[in-house]
């Protein structure tokens, strides 16, 4: 019972795909932009603020990271109208995936900062330079490069990750594949196409990854082992 | 009026006593090697005398900068109070030339193209102009702690405080650090130095301070110390450098 | 029929979870198997087999969880085979988490330092034994905080194979939703499960990753 492989009504939707392909990298950048900063606030709360900013950081960080994210989308999605917020679905993927983000990458930044030796902040304070410049100046890059894969990993999960917004019809390639593939029935080709558009994406982001990284890091290049060898570093698999 | 005035300083971790009541006066160009045992709390009341350890009793006025437990004007004494540590502490990402003028930039708004002259001028007082361009990690152990003495000079301090400055080096590059801290001594810079270098300590200081037990023990003339202890745990503290 | 959200619709989700973490279990021993030949055949195979596994490896990291298992459930039930939807959800997850475990367990073996390689050649051990003795033990070690970390993704990775209908914790609260109309406490209730299921797993595997870096500290 041989399966004819026929891409041809799949393909034949190619304008649905591409702005499949632009909502979800909208719905990626807006979610990695805002998720960012939240990871970035939660992991300052935990490392350098009061107790009791530790302890709100350390709840929310463990909620987001020990739930599945489809759950979470539910729960922003049809459980917040029980509280009087009313998302819609576009509006709860980004806020879901954003919370999401933002616990991983708290934990990312916190042990970047964690990492750069106490005596370095010391010697910044010693030359009289503030807090926050210390920061700017002495911790951020070092750290930076320190975490630089396993963020950039994070990054590339994120983006994966949005296709699961689909399940509450929020407008990304997922979904504008779904319809494709109810109505041509074609769901191997629709599938395999979606798998090719992602791929490239995530190769197209890992390459703009690695280009930022030489970049950031120009001003210093290790002597042994190039730049890139130094960015491809196995990364701690998490999503 | 001292460079250096400590009065009364008292700090201890949780409830175990580190320093207590330290008193000393430093005056415009003196050298002041502190010696003494380890744990006996010198590092501390060096890292008092710049803000970096807070304490609880007493109060510490450098160059007309009064610090108590307030901490405040920390930053203003600071731009004042150059500091030297044992691990050099280089930020790793900058070159040599941008570890020296960071802070003056970003302190003092120091403008760019004065900044080469800066370096310049501060890497020939610790003997290494060649290296503005080169990063820590290419540089010995000698050199990245004479480029720390040179970062720390940067800010034109008026005291400058070393913590045992060559502990980390071989003792072949211990020789040039020593080197370019005695030309500073010559040149009238007034340093507070925590030193296991007892022969340094005796020509180089003007004063010498024994620490013991987290207080001020015996202090004098660098020659008297060495020469006529008084007390018998200095006694038994120099012997060794007797012989 | 359960009407409203109550002590029956707690069992009812109960039923689902343990679903999911059966599911989980599947996954673990098939990513387990497949994962470790993987991470072998990554790190010390002939170059071929590297490559190979190299690329099964970056295809599915750059694919998503979703798209994996939509492609298990519809596609290739169209090649002539019927997958029920337990059978494809345990079949995508594994070829997942496969790709994720071969590279953490890759990056472990990795990890042993040459000298260690080395001493064990200067001992005369066999290649197998080499790797049976000195390098896979060393090696085990390093794993296990990443390891029990990878186990909460697969956990929470179930959760997709709600979208293909199989009726695990995530597709028994949708259900129950669609009885009860409560969707706040159903999901606050399905999310409480999952974090009952992962925060200790989680927590397990920060103390294995301290006590790795307080091992290497000495
Ligand atoms: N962060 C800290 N927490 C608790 N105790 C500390 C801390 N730092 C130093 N101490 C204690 O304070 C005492 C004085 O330490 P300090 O570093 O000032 O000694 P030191 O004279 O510089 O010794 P060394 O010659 O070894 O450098 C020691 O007993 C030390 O154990
Ligand atoms: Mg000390």
């Amino acid at each position: 019972m041989a399966y004819e492989m026929n891409f041809t009504p799949v393909l034949a939707r190619t304008p649905e795909l591409i702005s499949g392909t632009i909502d979800t990298l909208i719905l990626s950048s807006q979610s990695i932009g805002i998720g960012l900063t939240i990871g970035l606030a939660a992991a300052l709360l935990r490392v350098d603020g009061p107790k009791w900013g530790a302890v709100v950081s350390a709840t929310y960080v463990e909620a987001f990271r020990n739930t599945p994210l489809l759950v979470q989308l539910f729960l922003l999605f049809f459980g917040l109208p029980y509280m009087g917020i009313r998302l819609t679905a576009n509006e709860a993927a980004i806020f879901a995936i954003s919370l999401n983000l933002g616990a991983y990458s708290a934990e990312i930044f916190r042990a970047g900062l964690l990492a750069i030796p106490k005596t370095q902040i010391e010697a910044g304070l010693a030359l009289g330079l503030s807090r926050l410049q210390v920061m700017r100046y002495v911790v951020i890059i070092p750290a930076l490069r320190i975490i630089y894969p396993s963020l950039t990993g994070q990054l590339t999960l994120t983006l994966l990750g949005t296709s699961i917004a689909s399940a509450i019809s929020a407008t990304e390639l997922t979904l504008a594949g779904a319809k494709i593939e109810s109505q041509t029935f074609r769901s191997l080709e629709t599938f395999l196409v979606l798998a090719a558009i992602y791929i490239t994406m995530t190769f197209v982001f890992r390459f703009l990854y690695w280009l930022v990284g030489l970049w950031l890091f120009r001003r210093r290049v290790p002597k042994t082992g190039s730049a890139a060898a130094t960015l491809t570093l196995p990364r701690e698999v998490e999503s | 009026m001292p460079a250096l005035r400590i009065e009364n300083l008292k700090k201890s971790y949780g409830n175990v006593p580190v320093l207590k009541g330290i008193n000393l006066a430093v005056e415009n160009g003196d050298v002041v090697a502190v010696i003494g045992r380890s744990g006996s709390g010198k590092s501390t009341m060096l890292r008092c005398i710049n803000g970096l350890e807070p304490f609880q009793e007493g109060t510490i006025e450098v160059v007309g900068h009064k610090l108590d437990q307030s901490r405040a004007n920390l930053r203003e004494l600071r731009k004042e109070v150059g500091m030297v540590f044992q691990s050099y502490n280089l930020f790793p990402h900058l070159s040599v030339a941008e570890n020296i003028t960071l802070a003056p930039r970003v302190v003092k708004g120091l403008p760019r193209d004065e900044g080469s002259a800066l370096v310049r001028e501060v890497l020939s007082r610790v003997g290494l102009a060649e290296k503005a361009d080169a990063y820590p990690d290419e540089l010995s152990g000698g050199q990245q702690q004479r480029v720390a003495i040179a970062r720390s000079l940067a800010m034109k301090p008026k005291v400058m405080l070393f913590d045992e400055v060559t502990s980390a080096l071989d003792p072949e590059l211990t020789g040039e650090v020593l080197k370019t801290i005695a030309q500073l001594a010559e040149a009238g810079m007034t340093m507070v130095l925590v030193t296991h270098e007892m022969g340094f300590a005796r020509r180089v200081a003007t004063r010498t301070v024994f620490m013991h037990q987290g207080t001020v023990w015996e202090e004098g003339k660098s020659e008297e110390i060495f020469t006529h202890p008084k007390t018998p745990e200095l006694k038994n503290f120099i012997a060794p450098d007797l012989k | 029929m359960i009407q409203s959200f109550g002590w029956q619709s707690v069992q009812f989700l109960f039923h689902g979870l343990v679903w999911t973490v059966g599911l989980s279990l599947c996954t673990f021993v098939g990513g387990g198997i497949f994962g470790l030949l993987f991470a072998i055949a990554r790190s010390l195979g002939p170059n071929w087999l590297r490559a190979l596994v190299a690329g099964y490896i970056q295809l599915v990291q750059a694919t998503p969880l979703l798209i994996v298992v939509f492609l298990s459930y519809y596609g290739l039930s169209f090649l002539g085979f019927y997958f029920p939807p337990l059978a494809a959800a345990a079949i995508s997850l594994t070829i997942y988490a496969t790709a994720f475990l071969a590279d953490i367990w890759r990056g472990c073996i990795e990890a042993i330092p040459r000298t260690q390689w080395e001493a064990a050649d200067a001992l005369a051990l066999s290649p197998f034994q080499r790797l049976r003795y000195v390098i896979l033990p060393q090696a085990f070690q390093i794993s296990l905080g990443p390891t029990v970390g990878f186990m909460v993704q697969i956990v929470k990775n179930t959760s997709v194979t709600a979208l293909i209908g199989f009726v695990e914790l995530t597709r028994a609260g949708q259900l129950l939703n669609n009885m009860t109309f409560q969707p706040f406490h159903v999901f606050l209730t399905v999310a409480a499960m999952y974090f009952v299921v992962c925060y200790p797993l989680s927590w397990w595997s920060e103390k294995l990753k301290e006590r790795k870096h307080a091992g290497t500290a000495h």
